[in-house]
């Protein structure tokens, strides 16, 4: 086996026993970044003298036996996160050349644990989009099919962990950016509850929305992560002051007494039949280690697209207000007065779908309109919400697929927003109502792309998420499966 | 729903684009095909459901006014596309 195909819990045990070092660790994914990287081009950014200085660092403390789970290992970072002295782009050209004067905290907590950073992960622009496409630098591709998207926004963290161009990566979950991915590349990703993990240094797309959250090989991985990530930070006040468990023990538990609901509206029309099947036998794997299966409804699942699809552009629209070119990011160096200067900058330097979702947020706030749309639909997200609550009266968790289809091919869907849009349908309900989601890989399509479960919990039970993922995994080999590149 | 050209240059001068005529012509298109989309929710009766702006309900959050280090003035500059003394430089706002 090579380095860089290691989990961080293998490499965490090589190290502490001396069998390897971080150096020789990071050395190695390097290397496998060079072979893979001109047909993936999962990063952005990659910072390789600043990761061996780090590595060596770590190799210091490990020698001083004071490692944690993630003391030398190297990870990537969606480049919507703010790494201090390292470019964060955004993918967007308004922030092409920005260099963050502050560590976003969650990076701050992985440095501080004396992780590794590789690099930056290519990302739709402002995280605005399903399949990286709308990145301003260059698409990703899906490593299991170079052809296809790998999912988005978090597509750049999804491909380079299942190519193991890293050891795991963080991404960040707006309306699925996480899972969505993750359900594409055969990883795994979870979306944590609204406010479980600091949003402090994310950029800000659709601030009643955004989480951080890590992207990883297996579930083990994605437990260790989110122990180093979690937690009330003074710095986010949309942050919650709730202790967080130690995730690793959900690895312990088995599924009996757990009760699982299946809501009907998950499993409609217009599902792809492999999507169908792999989630089926899933299920089915689930029930045999002694999960309860219930049907259940969340009926108004059918307006979740058009829901968010108001109020995320409407927060967008004002969360972009920020981007003037004044204090940071690109200038429109060729204006002669303050608003020219405005209007250029921004027009040069946003891409067409987030220009496309500024101009909706902003018509959707505009006096006239307030009501028929936002208002609306932020009425609608109570009545989503209000779904959920019914269900988690009954039920630990709910089962349901990630996407209605497997990857479909780069382009196919970039003429048409509404078409790109509705393929959200199935993450976008958790992200309204801010509860956990997991994607957890279930099996692969008959054009061999994989397929990913969705398990989602009530607001803070993420262990329940990674408990039930766990055991679908121990009992099923699909991570052993690996893109041939 | 139909939405007028006008309507989508009113909105791009709100957000402060400067979007050409192909750009307008795309985006009424595009805009159209969105907001006829949204229009199911109108299928749903709202009458005195209360909105959500927050998914987790959380409470202001106060901390004591102490003076604390915080970013130097040199710093904050650093990504300013242009800056001299301290202060980020601007265009021309009266004429």
């Amino acid at each position: 086996m090579n380095l860089y195909q290691l989990t961080i819990h293998e490499a965490h045990e090589l190290l502490k026993k001396k069998e390897i070092s971080s150096v020789e660790l990071t050395t190695a994914v390097f290397e496998r970044i060079e072979s893979v990287e001109d047909k993936v081009r999962a990063y952005i950014t990659l910072v390789k003298d600043k990761a061996m200085a780090d590595a060596e660092a770590a190799d210091e403390l490990i020698k001083q036996g004071r490692a944690t789970s993630v003391t030398g290992i190297p990870l990537a970072i969606k480049d919507n996160l703010c790494t201090k002295g390292i470019q964060t782009t955004c993918g967007s050209r308004i922030l092409e050349d920005f260099v963050p004067i502050y560590d976003s905290t969650v990076v701050a907590k992985l440095k501080q644990a004396r992780a590794v950073i590789l690099g930056k992960t290519n990302l739709d622009e402002f995280a605005m989009g399903s399949s990286n496409e709308h990145s301003a630098f260059r698409p990703t591709h899906n490593p299991w099919d170079l052809t296809r998207i790998p999912g988005g926004s978090s597509g750049g963290s999804a491909a380079a962990t299942v190519s193991d161009a890293c050891l795991a990566a963080l991404g960040t979950d707006t309306g699925g950016s996480i899972r969505q991915p993750c359900s594409h590349c055969g990883v795994v990703g979870l979306k944590p509850t609204y406010g479980r993990v600091s949003r402090y240094g994310l950029i800000a797309f659709a601030s009643s929305f955004d989480q951080a959250g890590p992207i990883t090989k297996d579930v083990t991985d994605c437990a260790l992560l989110m122990n180093e990530i979690c937690g009330y930070d003074p710095l986010d006040s949309t942050s919650v002051s709730r202790t967080a468990p130690d995730y690793t023990e959900a690895l312990q538990s088995g599924l009996d007494g757990l009760v699982a609901g299946i809501p009907k509206e998950y499993y409609v029309e217009g599902l792809d039949q492999d999507v169908a099947k792999a989630v089926d036998d899933a299920i089915n794997v689930l029930k045999g280690l002694g999960l309860t299966i219930k049907d259940v409804s969340l009926p108004h699942t059918d307006y979740a697209v058009a829901t968010y699809y108001i109020i995320a552009p409407a927060e967008a629209s004002s969360n972009l207000a920020r981007y003037d070119g004044v204090k940071y990011g690109l200038r429109d160096a060729t204006s002669n007065d303050l608003m020219e200067m405005y209007q250029n900058t921004r027009s040069k330097g946003f891409g067409p779908e987030v220009q496309r979702r500024i101009i909706i947020g902003t018509y959707a706030l505009t006096a006239g309109y307030y009501d028929a749309y936002y208002k609306k639909a932020s009425q609608v997200r109570t009545l989503i919400m209000e779904d959920f609550k019914q269900v988690f009266e009954t039920c630990d968790v709910l089962l349901a697929p990630v996407t209605p289809s497997p990857a479909f091919k780069l382009g196919e869907k970039l003429d048409d927003p509404l078409s790109m849009y509705l393929s959200d349908i199935f993450t976008l309900p958790a992200s309204l109502a801010g509860i956990p989601g997991i994607s957890v890989p279930c099996g692969f399509s008959g054009k061999g792309l994989p397929i990913g479960l969705q398990v989602l919990g009530k607001h803070f039970s993420e262990e329940k998420l990674i408990q039930v993922a766990y055991n679908l995994e121990q009992a099923t080999d699909y991570k052993s499966k690996k893109p041939q590149l | 729903m139909r939405i007028a050209k006008e309507e989508i240059v009113h909105v791009g001068e709100l957000a402060r684009l400067h979007l050409d005529d192909a750009a307008v012509d795309l985006y009424t298109k595009q805009l159209g095909d969105v907001l006829t989309y949204m229009e199911t929710l109108n299928h749903l009766d709202t009458a005195g459901i209360t909105p959500t702006s927050q998914a987790i309900s959380v409470n202001n959050v106060f901390r004591d006014d102490v003076v604390r280090e915080s970013v130097s003035a040199e710093s904050a500059l650093t990504n300013a596309p242009e800056s001299s003394d301290g202060s980020f430089i601007v265009p021309k706002v009266i004429k």
